[in-house]
């Protein structure tokens, strides 16, 4: 079975234009059309579902806002109907995994398999070069990976909106801050950016660790960590917080960071505040009904503790911040991103066989 | 032209050095054996030819001076590797695919008609290849970059008798007609016999042994290429140093 087809001799031009870029697109695009059919099955299943869920938590939420008159007792059923809509997603945390299963699948095998099973003998052989392979797969596919993460968390946005509402309160309905740390990664940019990372993470994990799963997994904890770190730590200090003494005057919007009381510039403990506070409200008690009397009553309390020389402190961040808060986090994941995609570059360079 | 120069060549895998002081001229035109015992510094050779190994100490170039690993030396050698990995989830005519567009140069009728000779449906998956099928494949993408120079890491020990014949025929075919020089590395010295007219010896991490096959033997005095080997390899026990 001796086979007689040869190729025909090799042209001699030395004039060494390297292969354009476009070639990688299909290339890409053959290796990797499992990993990003499945990200958009992945995406468009739940986006499916948070479609029509969140139709049915848009008109629960119409209509306890057209309710009349309002403070009635159907209204206040309406209210009710529209707190308890899909109450299990209203914190947002069963969605949180989203980014990181998203990008860390298709990161961390992008790079982990070729040296796993042997094959990047032949990517890094061929003429592309492997420097330019490596970085036109990477780049190519963050933006192939970001991309529909950005338009879900479009409908991410929207699902959520009445939640973040500036009238729910006159209506007394939930009103969340759009600060509120497991919701403020899930709608605006940061949802992609968050996406992008885990992708970076994982591509270069896989350089690293030169295994699949052990990639994935890598790139899970590491991200798990640095969501959990951020939300917990970072986030709030993105912009200096704000300090008032003006607590009732503070819209729901504002994220309250801590709150505390003095007396005469010296920070009272919150066991002794219980005391005063337990004390002042049986001489300061008016009925309390309605939501506007509760006010009263608050306002009551408050008024009494301040002239009895008591200061109430909050910390907070305001609502208003939220774009310039989306922008400084989407930036520095970008960074960290790129700084993960040019690490991975260079050790694909130096990599020896 | 040489196709593979080593100057001063070595390799060290951290206290390990897998090849030491290398030095070395393989002409144009010939299908070189590159033969030594397991662990002799065959693949690390070849790594270093091909630009996957970064070398310790000293410098290759290949084809008449280009850099081993450079953009010009890429485009000019073909190289398949040991156990030939393919993507085992893509198609041939994807593998097909992903070569060409990875090349500046790619044969794409050739592929087709010698995957076609061999009876190698291009819609199969790469993975439910026999191995013999995928070392084909792997041979006739690299033949199909037309390379100037093909480099094999020890391509027949994983294949069957037919299998190691029919691949070693094409091979030898290619370098006959088509003015491709070959490098390829193996420890199964009887199917070398036939293909190879060059010869370089790697002991230990050292070239022991570099010349034209016809030559060695006339001026050693041996009837073939194996009694050669193991002759010299017996007859100059290496230090046992390092």
């Amino acid at each position: 079975m001796t086979v007689q087809t040869l190729p025909a001799a090799a042209p001699d031009d030395i004039s060494l234009r390297p292969v354009p870029w476009r070639r990688m697109a299909g290339v890409i695009w053959r290796q990797h059309r499992y990993a990003l059919i499945g990200e958009i099955a992945v995406l468009g299943a739940v986006a499916v579902v948070l479609w029509l869920i969140g139709t049915s938590l848009h008109h629960d939420y119409a209509a306890a806002l057209a309710c009349r008159p309002a403070g009635s007792q159907a209204c206040a059923e309406t209210a009710l109907t529209f707190s308890g809509s899909f109450a299990f997603l209203a914190n947002g945390g069963i969605l949180q995994p989203l980014p990181v299963l998203v990008g860390a699948f298709v990161g961390g095998p992008l790079l982990a398999r070729e040296l796993e099973t042997g094959t990047f003998r032949y990517a890094w052989t061929q003429g592309f070069g492997r420097r330019r392979w490596a970085l036109a797969k990477l780049v190519s596919l963050a933006v192939a990976v970001t991309v529909p993460a950005l338009l879900f968390s479009l409908e991410l946005a929207w699902y959520y909106q009445p939640y973040f509402a500036t009238r729910n309160q006159a209506y007394d309905l939930t009103e969340m801050t759009p600060l509120y740390p497991a919701l403020f990664d899930l709608h605006g940019v940061v949802f992609a950016a968050w996406t992008l990372a885990a992708f970076a993470i994982g591509g270069l994990a896989g350089m690293l660790i030169r295994r699949v799963v052990p990639a994935i997994a890598a790139a899970m904890a590491v991200y798990v960590g640095l969501a959990f770190a951020t939300g917990a730590f970072l986030r709030e200090h993105y912009l200096a917080p704000l300090v008032t003494t003006g607590s009732l005057n503070l819209p729901n919007s504002a994220w309250i960071l801590s709150q505390w009381w003095t007396k005469g510039g010296a920070v009272v403990s919150p066991t002794t505040m219980n005391h005063v506070i337990d004390n002042t409200f049986t001489s300061v008690n008016p009925a309390v009904n309605s939501p506007g009397q509760k006010f009263l009553a608050y306002q009551g309390i408050l008024q009494y503790l301040t002239e009895h020389g008591y200061t109430y402190w909050t910390r907070y961040q305001p609502g208003t911040r939220y774009w310039p808060f989306q922008w400084i986090e989407s930036g520095w994941l970008l960074a960290l991103s790129a700084l993960c995609i040019a690490a991975a570059v260079w050790l694909v360079r130096r990599r020896a066989a | 032209m040489n196709v593979l120069e080593a100057s001063g060549l070595g390799k060290r895998y951290r206290t390990h050095w897998a090849l030491r002081e290398c030095t070395l001229e393989i002409p144009a035109g010939h299908v070189t054996a590159l033969v030594g015992p397991n662990g002799a510094g065959k693949t690390t050779l070849l790594n270093l030819a091909v630009g996957l190994a970064e070398p310790s100490a000293g410098n290759v170039k290949v084809l008449g001076g280009r850099p081993a690993g450079s953009q010009a030396a890429l485009d000019g050698i073909a190289f398949v590797a040991q156990d030939t990995p393919l993507y085992k989830n893509l198609s041939v005519a994807d593998m097909i695919y992903v070569t060409r567009n990875l090349n500046r140069r790619f044969d794409q009728a050739f592929a087709e008609a010698r995957l076609a000779e061999l009876g190698i449906p291009l819609k199969r998956k790469s993975g439910k290849l026999s191995g013999g099928q995928q070392a084909q494949v792997a041979l006739t993408l690299a033949l199909a970059r037309r390379p100037r120079l093909l480099v094999l890491d020890e391509p027949v020990a994983m294949l069957d008798p037919i299998a190691r014949h029919d691949f070693m025929a094409t091979v030898q075919a290619a370098a006959a007609a088509d003015d491709v020089s070959v490098l390829l590395s193996s420890h199964v010295l009887t199917e070398l016999e036939r293909a190879a007219n060059y010869l370089v010896l790697l002991s230990r991490g050292q070239v022991r042994l570099a010349g034209g096959v016809d030559d060695l033997l006339a001026t050693h005095r041996h009837a073939s290429l194996e009694e050669l080997v193991l002759a010299y390899l017996r007859e100059n026990p290496v230090e046992v140093a390092n």
